[in-house]
């Protein structure tokens, strides 16, 4: 027979507080590149990686549905409010890192004359998974191995189901960095352009230092950072490629986003905006 | 032939530990208030795979305090969009028992599931579906269900439903479903 639940454990108001908005960062990560990977729906290069990014996309908005459950139960809130959460909330109120709202082409180069304006560039999608990928497996562990019991649990969870989309980018991203010289230096301009906001990834939320001091963060945002600028590395120079260079980026954890964010929220909370109140 | 690309080799190692006992199953000496809801459960089919809920081991934990019914599932995938159709299902049929007056349908993740919750009957049912199911973990050797052959190799982690994968069987030359937990 099953063990029965561990009671979730009760934490100060301030912890709890600080532990929400920490944990409202990440699944506006997860939500906002979910969409995105949701994009390629129907217009991945091959088929198999139409149906992969389509099923990253579904394990993304999962988690993040989760992770908005438990902000709902530290805020004393009800996770029927999750929708609301998620789709209520204007762009300034989200806290994803800005790397993760640019669209899918990268925002690199303009669309030519006449074309519309979402293209997809495989080559930065596939660069922003692989680092963004690297970084979620790098928080999950982290919590994981935090003192917030329920959370340590859920964490486990989401990294083994995590491990399949790290498999599936970094393949792609060998396979394009095998692809010859012109490949190789189209995937060094787009690490060389999106660096500065990967590191933005790492951006502390507020009072963050709560966290580390109780024990439900063993390592800081920094910490994390440091380890996944040497895994990165490793993984880079492995394949001919090399991180890029500049300080981070920071500013989404504080609300500040790109015009970009308007864009995507405006089309994801299209359906959800007709009628917040309808039940599905 | 498909151009996935990935045909990574499935080489990892077999664990041969016995796999036919499943973790959680109705306990031999359950209340029958509890039995009665287990019967329940059991004749409740995934809603993607043709097989019970009991026996995919979805189901941790049943309790019942007269009226009040618990039941705490464990899903294969936190995000599987089958999971709040099997809530419901549960609800709804629990709920229709002669006494029952309050039926919650918890999800839990203190344990992760893990191939070691599906049932030797369940087993069997993916495998006649037409699905390779590894014993433990996803990068063994993985075994054609149509040919025999285990010259199998992955050709993209994700498939129809969050649970399964593409292989290919350089043998026979048939795409192949493999079942894929959770990575361990």
């Amino acid at each position: 027979m099953a063990q029965p639940q561990a009671a979730a454990p009760r934490l100060a108001p301030e912890v709890a507080a600080r532990l929400a908005d920490h944990l409202l960062a990440a699944a506006d990560d997860e939500l906002v590149l979910g969409h995105r990977h949701a994009e390629w729906t129907g217009f991945g290069p091959d088929i198999e990686s139409d149906i992969a990014l389509s099923s990253v996309a579904q394990e993304e908005i999962g988690h993040a549905r989760l992770l908005y459950q438990m902000v709902l139960g530290l805020q004393g809130r009800s996770e029927e409010e999750v929708d609301r959460l998620a789709f209520g909330r204007p762009p300034q109120a989200f806290r994803n890192a800005v790397l993760l709202e640019r669209p899918n082409d990268g925002g690199l180069e303009p669309p030519p004359e006449g074309e519309p304006a979402w293209r997809g560039e495989w080559g930065f999608t596939i660069v922003r998974m692989v680092l963004y990928d690297r970084a979620d497996a790098i928080r999950l562990e982290t919590w994981a191995s935090g003192g917030h019991a329920p959370l340590a649990a859920l964490a486990r969870t989401l990294a083994r189901e995590e491990r399949y989309h790290r498999l599936f980018a970094e393949t792609w991203l060998e396979r394009l960095a095998a692809g010859g010289p012109a490949a190789a230096a189209r995937l060094q301009r787009v690490l060389d352009a999106v660096w500065g906001e990967a590191l933005g990834l790492f951006e502390a939320t507020d009072g963050e230092a709560v966290l580390v001091a109780h024990g439900l963060l063993p390592r800081s945002s920094a910490e994390q950072a440091e380890r996944w600028r040497d895994e990165v590395a490793a993984l880079l120079g492995g394949m001919g490629l090399r991180p890029g260079r500049g300080p981070a980026a920071t500013g989404g954890r504080a609300g500040r986003h790109t015009p970009d964010l308007a864009v995507l929220l405006e089309e994801m909370t299209s359906v959800w905006r007709l009628d917040p109140e309808a039940r599905w | 032939m498909v151009s996935g690309g990935h045909r990574l080799p499935l080489t990892g190692p077999v664990d041969a530990t016995p796999v036919d006992a499943p973790v959680d199953a109705r306990p031999v000496d359950a209340p029958s208030g509890e039995a009665e809801v287990w019967r329940v459960l059991e004749q409740i089919e995934d809603p993607e795979l043709p097989l019970a809920i009991t026996d995919l081991g979805l189901v941790r934990e049943v309790r019942r305090d007269g009226g009040r019914v618990t039941v705490r599932l464990v899903p294969t995938y936190s995000a599987c969009p089958a999971i709040e159709v099997i809530r419901r299902t549960v609800r709804e049929r629990v709920a229709a028992l002669p006494g029952v007056e309050e039926v919650a349908v918890d999800l839990t993740f203190d344990e992760p599931w893990t191939l070691a919750r599906l049932s030797a009957r369940g087993r069997e049912q993916l495998r006649r579906y037409g699905l390779s199911v590894p014993r433990r973990t996803f990068r063994e050797p993985a075994t054609c269900p149509f040919c025999g052959s285990t010259d199998v190799v992955l050709e993209t982690p994700f498939g129809p439903t969050l649970c399964r994968a593409i292989a290919y069987c350089r043998a026979c030359r048939n795409p192949v479903e493999r079942f894929k937990p959770p990575a361990d």
